[in-house]
């Protein structure tokens, strides 16, 4: 059985929205009723079936129009996917990754014959059909890294190794959290990550690194982080801040449900083959409060989370304008009865 | 917990390339694939030799890109430990062994605009499956290859035939030295060199490119440490709540694994920093022998690489 996509928007009408099925499979990110940061890394390893976690790459209801944002971002700003020279190599190897995870898990939807060096790739919900030779960039109408990353959900950065550091020194960055690829590409890990408030005092990037630096092929991880976006817009790039910040400022009582988003980030992590990179991706899924709290185990917990966050990450995080706004309209989702552990639904 | 993904292999063919080098072949028992992997990557392999599980990295020398099969070389060097020598004496075409992913602590920097290779003898083993992967992706590379006598140099014609003008080769008996000073000094800017040999033929590689000016960043080197042996001791393991003693010949990862404790480990010699263990209690001194603490951590005695280093002493607490 195949996906079926939807028509929708995340800019202007912003008519984006979650079928029931995509609500039930949410990527919730909270365990427990608060938040704070943590190493929270786990292996990549398939999860339950219909579940974001069964593919190693999830491809959703969203697919085709959530490819269409980014055609569009990329054309106004072809800034957003940088690579430098001596990335070229992962480029290769994140096609490989991409297109033979799409294909095998989707076999409907993708498909890829491979004769030694010579591709194809059929990509049917996109009306593609390309012949290539793997390693020559002349015969793909883009680099490598463009060219499959404009037909997979996610961005993603691809990460040099080098004198027991990561370099990100490759990406496509157009759904972001409000961080700039222009800005931050061929910067070390602990650069990139200096804006992130309290971690570094925890220790955090410390671990993080040297567990990043020894991760193994054939052994990807993954992790989870969110924040809050108003109006279903993917692309809130610090590139456009002028057309998205004063959103912040929009949210009422009555427009919390349909305004406010909770936007996680499902980030997986896997050692290429031919380059020793580590590409990073960030797959960002949304969901409006009012489709969030038709689970009412995520109502009674988002609330309780948002009520105690740290008022350092609320502010890292940009929902110190509308916190209390969006805690008042959750407050009625909160019945105060205890909620079980762990992220899934009761 | 960690997951093993470990290959099942079958050793398809085995050849003497050298005096006292055997390269040995490996394909999967079920005919699948295996990993492409990064020119320097090395693996570990698993031997079962009776009750006794020794675990060896070695160099992957074949084509990174097929993967049809992987190739290794391995000196057999008389050690008391025996893992070269199990390889020559018992394993045989049709051996079946596990080896695990490739793992890269040796990779190009492909931010090289020349690549300077220096191999001592068997350590010519990262630099097969490096040069390969530098030809098919145009990257210029030379390799200076050292070794006491024609006899002992594995791989010579075939090399010569490969990359033709690229490969120099010394040799001790015909009382040919690597000219290393004039080599440092006239290098293209943006040359990366890498070093691997005899630990001190490394050291003297390393010397001289500092003493030329050469930035630590273009400098790359591979030592794989056999754990040294030494007097036995007492391990006691404070999360397992296991005691056991590591024996002469043993290090203490081996010692824990073949308790049934699962310790994480990637290089199994002292590079990697993979299995950096927290010590709680210590009676006696720590052997530090890893390339992977700083002089600091060393001397805090609070870590340890349990791969390779050994306590002169009468036990210790590891937070295992």
């Amino acid at each position: 059985m195949g996906l079926i996509f939807k028509d929708e928007t995340f800019r202007d009408d912003f008519t984006f929205s979650n079928s029931p099925e995509a609500i039930r499979r949410f990527p919730f990110p909270f365990h427990e009723d608060k938040y704070m940061y943590t190493v929270n890394i786990e292996p990549h390893v398939p999860g339950p079936k219909g579940s974001v976690y069964e593919f190693p790459i999830d491809i959703d209801e969203h697919y085709v129009s959530d490819m269409r944002d980014r055609a569009l971002v990329l054309a106004e700003d072809p800034l957003r996917c940088q690579s430098l020279p001596h990335m070229l190599t992962a480029e290769w190897d994140l096609v490989e990754l991409l297109m033979t995870s799409m294909a095998r898990d989707y076999p409907e939807h993708f498909s890829l014959t491979r004769d030694g060096d010579n591709w194809h790739w059929i990509n049917r919900p996109l009306g593609i059909d390309q012949k290539f030779i793997f390693g020559d960039v002349s015969t793909l109408p883009y680099r490598p890294m463009e060219y499959i990353t404009r037909q997979c959900q996610g961005d993603f950065c691809l990460l040099d190794q080098r004198d027991g550091d990561l370099w990100m020194d490759s990406g496509i960055v157009s759904s972001q959290a409000d961080w700039s690829l222009d800005f931050d590409v061929g910067m070390s890990f602990k650069e990139w990550h200096a804006p992130v408030p309290l971690a570094h005092e925890a220790g955090v990037f410390d671990r993080a690194l040297k567990f990043l630096l020894m991760l193994q092929q054939g052994r990807p991880v993954r992790r989870l982080n969110w924040t809050m976006t108003i109006n279903s817009r993917l692309d809130t790039s610090p590139e456009n801040y002028h057309k998205w910040g004063t959103d912040r400022t929009t949210v009422t009582p009555e427009n919390v449900g349909d305004k406010v988003h909770l936007r996680v980030e499902l980030q997986g992590l896997w050692r290429l083959p031919r380059s020793n990179a580590i590409v990073f991706s960030i797959r960002a899924y949304l969901i409006k409060m009012k489709e969030l709290v038709t689970v009412p185990k995520w109502g009674r917990r988002l609330h309780r989370v948002l009520k105690t966050l740290p008022p350092q990450i609320a502010d890292y995080k940009g929902l110190s304008r509308y916190r209390q706004t969006t805690i008042d309209w959750l407050a009625k989702y909160d019945d105060g009865l205890p909620t079980s552990p762990g992220c899934w639904p009761e | 917990m960690t997951v093993s993904t470990d290959i099942p292999v079958r050793v398809t063919d085995i050849e003497t390339v050298a005096e006292g080098v055997k390269r040995f072949r490996f394909a999967t028992r079920d005919g699948s694939k295996l990993p492409e992997f990064s020119g320097g990557a090395h693996t570990v392999v698993t031997m079962r030799d009776g009750d006794t599980v020794r675990r060896n990295p070695y160099s992957l020398m074949s084509s990174p890109f097929d993967g049809s099969h992987y190739e290794i070389s391995v000196l057999r060097t008389v050690d008391s430990r025996g893992g070269s020598v199990f390889m020559h004496d018992k394993v045989k075409v049709g051996s079946e062994m596990m080896i695990s992913q490739p793992v890269n602590l040796f990779p190009i920097d492909r931010r090289g605009r020349k690549h300077l290779l220096i191999a001592g003898g068997i350590g010519i083993t990262p630099f097969m499956s490096m040069m390969n992967q530098l030809d098919r992706e145009e990257m210029p590379f030379e390799l200076y290859y050292c070794n006491r006598s024609p006899a002992r140099g594995a791989y010579i014609d075939r090399l010569s035939g490969l990359y033709g003008h690229r490969i120099h080769t010394f040799f001790d008996d015909k009382r040919e030295a690597l000219p290393l000073a004039r080599l440092l000094a006239g290098q293209p800017l943006g040359t990366h060199l890498y070093v691997c040999g005899p630990s001190g033929m490394i050291d003297w590689v390393l010397a001289s490119a500092r003493e030329a000016g050469w930035p630590d960043e273009n400098v790359h080197s591979e030592r794989f440490l056999a754990p040294p042996s030494g007097k036995p001791f007492k391990v006691d393991l404070a999360k397992s709540n296991k005691s056991i003693v590591v024996g002469q010949y043993q290090s203490v990862l081996e010692a824990v694994e073949a308790a049934g404790v699962d310790a994480p480990y990637l290089c199994r010699g002292g590079a990697c920093g993979q299995c950096e263990t927290s010590v709680i209690a210590c009676d006696g001194a720590i052997h530090h022998n890893d390339h992977y603490l700083t002089d600091e951590e060393k001397r805090s005695g609070k870590k340890m690489m349990i791969c390779v280093s050994r306590i002169d002493g009468a036990g210790v607490v590891l937070d295992l």
